[in-house]
């Protein structure tokens, strides 16, 4: 079990194309050894395919991969030492357990009795020690992925490919796994791919999550970055849930954007992009970065409000803007006791770094 | 007065038409009928039939089975109808089970081409298809000009009427029979699972042996049931290829009903085809378990 602490995977540059379709475009992507990475995006934007190519069932048109350092785009996938857990988990239905997960070893050539021993100790990895003689069909959602794992981890792959594991688990049993695996990942050190188009659990389970989109890579960064700085307007709307104003950048020096919105207000905006005067911006602003107020002020636009529902701790309003678009906005519940037809104004929370993108590109 | 009337019938007409409505297992009864007088009837006089003594079929007794079982060269037509369908059984396997591997690997379009490839024999005439082998099969055939233009021997191989050229065409004739099954499992099998296979470290050949192989086990049996009891069975074929040369039940039960006339050993010698190909069928279907077994090991 030492064998499979600190693996660095790089992807280089990988294209493929099937046919016409480019699933993945020039994705580059350096795993740390020990590191959990989330590929998450929208369904058909090449994630599974980015771990075919990993796990070496479909071979690139272009690009590399390398497992600390070495490339082995050169080995077939039995030769490669990646282990995967595939979305259906794809036990071997004709076999026990503790066949499934003898699998890999016999494939190695293990003695007997290290194929038992090894076999033992990781069914009480996943704790399913007692299920040992059950076929696949016999067993749970949870645990039939539980076996997956236990069969994918015995053979101490250098690193771990996880294609959409939880999808079929309902949600309470997701979590359970979420957290199995962030345990099993950090007890053995394990270098990780979450394939996942859930961004909850992206942001749970991932140490760096890279978001894809059209076969790209448009951001590889912390969770915590993602959310709070996105570098393009796909991934602000991808990651959470975001509103977008759209304006017009009148300068931007200093590392501040004065924007006027369409909805009705001018605004100075922290951002570290540059923007020509006069080109049409979107302002991705979060629920949480908005806040209402019962008067106007400079920096506030007139909102109508349409819908407050409680939320938790919080409440959430739904609101209208002058120029027609919709806002999500959500505080805090507190006394205001405003009437529903009320005219409020919104603007920015003062802490508040919204994003700023050009708007020409789309 | 007529709506009270109606008022009252109602509910007996809603009781009747409950009463009429068929309770499902009714359902089965026109199919369950059909069998009855297509199969069982037929059946049942067939083993009446083989118990009288006499062609005229007047006076029981079982004398035409111990004359029909007696005869040392009815167990010879026996053994060579069974080893008939065995050695089919064998070349359909040996071709069906690596074709039926190309197309589980070929892409979508070759899948379609193979496919109708396979089901193409079964679009013409097995008349037709056994007339076509005698050309190939013959003296003067496609195999016999190649073989001599080859130089692999210095004269005509004798094929028609004899037990390989019969194996020969019968493998063609019955592989549709074998690869359909085979083809409808393997093509359900998860092609996930050859790919965690490779994944664990497993070679081609140990993911074909361990994984692909006893996956298709149960299509495989299917399609060798198949092709034991049709080629077993196939009349025509052993008639036209086989020649009087070779003589398989079929031939003996058609000589005994439309030749001789003697009904009662025709029915004997039909009810012995019906229980050593249904003994066949078993003990392919027995080795069938055990391979599962195996596989399970
Ligand atoms: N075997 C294939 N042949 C042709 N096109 C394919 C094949 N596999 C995937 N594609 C295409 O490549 C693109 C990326 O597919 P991929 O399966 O990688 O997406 P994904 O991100 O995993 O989506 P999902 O979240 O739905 O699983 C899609 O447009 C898909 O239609
Ligand atoms: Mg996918």
């Amino acid at each position: 079990m030492t064998g499979t602490r600190g693996h660095t995977l790089d992807i280089v540059a990988v294209t493929h194309r099937y046919g016409a379709v480019t699933a993945v475009a020039d994705v580059s992507l350096a795993v740390r050894a020990g590191e959990i990475v989330a590929l998450l995006g929208p369904s058909g934007c090449g994630k599974t395919t980015l771990l075919r190519v990993v796990a070496g069932f479909v071979r690139p048109q272009a690009g590399s991969v390398r497992i600390d350092g070495a490339a082995i785009d050169g080995l077939p996938a039995n030769l490669r030492n990646v282990g995967i857990v595939f979305q259906n988990y794809a036990l071997f239905p004709h076999m026990t357990v503790a066949q499934n997960v003898a699998y890999g070893l016999e494939a190695r050539g293990r003695p007997r009795a290290e194929v038992r021993r090894t076999v033992e100790t990781f069914l009480d990895v996943v704790r399913l020690g007692d299920f040992r003689d059950r076929l696949p069909r016999q067993l749970s959602g949870g645990q039939q992925q539980r076996v997956a794992l236990a069969r994918a981890l015995a053979v101490e792959p250098t690193v771990l490919l996880l294609d959409e594991p939880f999808n079929a688990l309902d949600k309470g049993l997701r979590l359970d796994m979420q957290i199995e695996i962030k345990r099993l990942q950090r007890q053995f050190g394990l270098t990780a791919i979450l394939v996942t188009h859930d961004q909850d659990e992206a942001m749970s389970v991932a140490d760096r999550i890279a978001v894809m989109n059209h076969g790209r890579v448009e951001q590889f960064d912390t969770p915590v970055n993602v959310y709070d700085r996105p570098a393009t307007l796909f991934v602000s709307g991808f990651v959470g849930t975001t509103n977008l104003l759209r304006g017009r950048a009148l300068e931007a020096k200093n590392g501040c954007a004065v924007v006027t919105l369409d909805a009705g207000a001018r605004l100075t905006v922290r951002t570290e992009r540059a923007f020509t005067a006069g080109v049409p911006v979107v302002l991705s602003a979060r629920p949480e970065q908005l806040c209402l107020y019962t008067a106007p002020a400079p920096e506030r636009w007139s909102v109508t409000r349409r819908l407050s529902v409680p939320l938790g701790p919080n409440t959430m309003h739904d609101l209208e803007t002058r120029d027609g678009a919709t806002l999500k906005l959500i505080e805090p519940r507190h006394a205001y006791g405003v009437d529903a037809k009320e005219e409020v104004w919104c603007g920015l929370r003062p802490e508040a770094e919204p994003g700023l993108f050009d708007a020409s590109s789309i | 007065m007529t709506t009270a009337t109606a008022e009252i019938a109602a509910p007996a007409a809603r009781r009747w038409s409950a009463a009429l409505r068929p309770a499902e297992w009714q359902l089965v009864l026109p199919l369950a009928l059909a069998y009855a007088a297509f199969f069982l009837v037929p059946l049942v006089l067939l083993i009446l039939v083989s118990f009288f003594d006499d062609e005229k079929i007047t006076t029981m007794g079982g004398a035409q089975w111990t004359k029909f079982l007696g005869d040392r060269f009815t167990w010879k037509v026996i053994a060579d109808t069974l080893k008939l369908g065995v050695f089919t059984v064998a070349a359909t396997s040996l071709i069906g089970v690596p074709v039926a591997l190309v197309y589980l690997g070929a892409s979508a379009r070759w899948q379609g081409v193979i496919l109708f490839v396979v089901i193409l024999p079964l679009l013409t005439s097995v008349v037709v298809r056994t007339f076509a082998w005698i050309v190939i099969l013959g003296r003067e055939g496609v195999i016999n000009q190649t073989v001599l233009w080859l130089g692999l021997s210095p004269a005509p191989l004798r094929l028609l009427q004899t037990e390989h050229g019969l194996v020969i065409a019968l493998t063609q004739i019955e592989m549709p029979l074998l690869l359909l099954p085979l083809l409808s499992v393997m093509s359900r099998m998860d092609p996930n699972l050859r790919d965690a296979s490779s994944a664990l470290g497993a070679s081609k050949w140990r993911t074909l042996f361990r994984v692909t192989l006893p996956l298709s086990l149960p299509g495989l049996v299917a399609g060798c049931m198949l092709v034991f009891a049709s080629s077993t069975t196939a009349f025509i074929s052993q008639l036209v290829i086989g020649g009087n040369r070779l003589v398989y039940l079929p031939l003996l039960i058609w000589q005994q009903s439309l030749v001789v006339y003697n009904w009662p050993l025709a029915s004997a010698a039909a009810l012995t085809l019906l229980v050593s190909v249904g003994l066949g069928v078993a003990a392919i279907a027995a080795v069938g378990r055990r391979g599962h077994a195996w596989a399970l090991r």
